[in-house]
């Protein structure tokens, strides 16, 4: 009994100790695009809340807070509410599987640095990422308009497209790691990061989590010359701030994903492992912003084209030739 | 304790389902029907196949759900009745995922790793079988022909709806 409640408590410090960091990392994202697109532009970015701007997201979170919540007239109004908490609790649960540092031996036992070490825990990721569509399509449609409407549907077939590129560019990695769970696949990639062994799976796997966060070159679903804001046009206050720090977790989770299936994990010199967590998943969000200040939107037919036409193709070729490979070496 | 979970789960499928065949609004059956597919992935996890319930959530409530999704958004809605603050309205949906949200939690607690909680449901391919085409095979067949009604159905709709004379056009 004693050894259950051990477990639980651990496992609630676990959770605290994740959500806590994921949570303030997002809203310090966010002030680190804005610093970084900044700099990037030529400008300073925000720098008037406390030192350095650093207070930006507190004063950002309370400014949503007093906001009105408005709620269009024709809106289906239980949809309307309810989609902004789909798209944040999807990205909010990924962290449930993802090891963040290397087991941790303390008086005697070994903890396992992440909540809960699913075995079928990419498949889970998979799944939470298919279901953040339903967010993003909800919102669009329950506002009753049209621009939100086709800023849902856009989003929609491009997530559609682009999860199944990064479902493809997955599968190298498992056959290699013989294994669904995080753990395995970390603990394979001891000696040699995936993406050396990889390469193109690597690639694929990069754009397509670009596009899948919706973010620049891939940000059809919320150009703003054409589509006003998307599927978020009509919402307000803390429900567009519910939209807007799933985006941001949505990035540290793919930056997550990207440095568990592809960059070696925890694995790393020196450092403690939690450190080249962080180090890796942060360094793969500054690409991210660093694409964003770099490269213009592309056009909705060359986006879909790329991800059906080439992106697919790629990926099929891939796991036929890594097949092969590994078949031949045995 | 996991037979009693199965007939709870049993019970939210078959209740949204039922749920998503009498909702009016096209994309609130969608909802309801994603609910229920979410309860039959519980349901599978706790017969002791955690890849199936993965695959199930991954493809029918990710990606084949959405792709109906898509077409209904296309379809022009009906307006929303503003009696929708109502109590009755948001309560029934409210109680099914959260006692789906409930048992999900009780599952995993009790059995995080899914390592066949109900063992007494264990059937080999061949006991299925005999099960669902000797004992159900009424059902079964009467399931096959629904199914093709629905799609002679879906045919003669989309039939008569065609622009079939000028006085449309003009």
């Amino acid at each position: 009994m004693n050894d259950v409640l051990l477990t639980f408590i651990l496992i609630v410090i676990k959770l605290g100790l994740v959500l806590g960091t994921v949570l303030s990392l997002a809203a310090y994202m966010v002030l680190a695009e804005r610093k970084i697109l900044g700099r990037m532009q030529m400008r300073h970015g925000p720098n008037r809340v406390g030192p350095f701007g650093l207070l930006q997201p507190l004063a950002d979170l309370i400014k949503l807070l007093c906001k009105e919540d408005l709620i269009p007239e024709r809106a289906d109004r239980w949809v309307f509410m309810l989609a902004p908490a789909i798209s944040t609790i999807t990205a909010l649960l990924a962290f449930a599987v993802i090891p963040f540092a290397a087991p941790l031996h303390l008086f005697g036992r070994t903890i396992p640095m992440v909540i809960c070490d699913l075995n079928v825990g990419l498949l889970y990721l998979l799944a939470l990422s298919s279901l953040a569509v339903y967010g993003v399509a909800l919102g669009g449609w329950a506002s009753q308009s049209k621009y939100s409407l086709l800023g849902g549907l856009r989003a929609m077939a491009q997530m559609i497209s682009y999860e199944l590129a990064m479902g493809l560019a997955i599968v190298p990695v498992v056959m290699s790691s013989q294994s669904f769970s995080l753990t395995a696949i970390i603990a394979a990639q001891q000696t040699l990061p995936n993406a050396i062994r990889h390469p193109l799976a690597f690639l694929i796997f990069v754009i397509a989590i670009m596009a899948e966060s919706k973010r620049t070159p891939f940000d059809m679903p919320e150009a703003e010359n054409e589509l006003v804001a998307g599927f978020h046009t009509e919402y307000s206050g803390m429900r567009f701030g519910m939209f807007f720090v799933g985006e941001y977790l949505n990035l540290i989770v793919l930056g997550a994903m990207l440095t568990v299936l592809f960059l070696g994990g925890w694995h790393g010199p020196l450092l403690p492992s939690v450190c080249w967590f962080l180090i890796k998943v942060l360094g793969v969000a500054f690409f991210f912003i660093w694409v964003r200040g770099t490269m213009p939107r592309l056009r909705y037919d060359q986006l879909m084209a790329f991800g059906w036409k080439i992106l697919v193709p790629l990926g099929l070729l891939n796991i036929l030739v890594t097949a092969a490979w590994l078949l031949w070496r045995g | 304790m996991p037979t009693l979970l199965f007939y709870i789960l049993a019970a939210i499928t078959l209740l949204s389902t039922v749920l998503c065949l009498t909702r009016k609004n096209p994309v609130h059956a969608v909802l309801y029907l994603v609910h229920a597919l979410f309860a039959l992935a519980l349901l599978y996890f706790l017969l002791g196949a955690p890849l199936l319930a993965a695959w199930q959530i991954i493809l029918y409530a990710g990606a084949i759900m959405v792709l109906f999704l898509f077409i209904i958004m296309l379809v022009e809605s009906p307006v929303a009745d503003q009696s929708s603050r109502r109590l009755s309205r948001w309560l029934p949906p409210a109680a099914l995922s959260g006692s789906l949200l409930v048992c999900g939690g009780a599952l995993i607690v009790m059995d995080p790793a899914a390592t066949a909680v109900i063992s007494s449901y264990w059937l080999t391919p061949r006991d299925f079988g005999c099960a669902l085409f000797e004992h159900y095979g009424l059902a079964v067949e009467i399931i096959s022909l629904i199914l093709l009604f629905a799609a002679v159905g879906a045919f003669h709709l989309g039939r008569r709806y065609r622009p079939n004379s000028k006085e449309d056009v003009s």
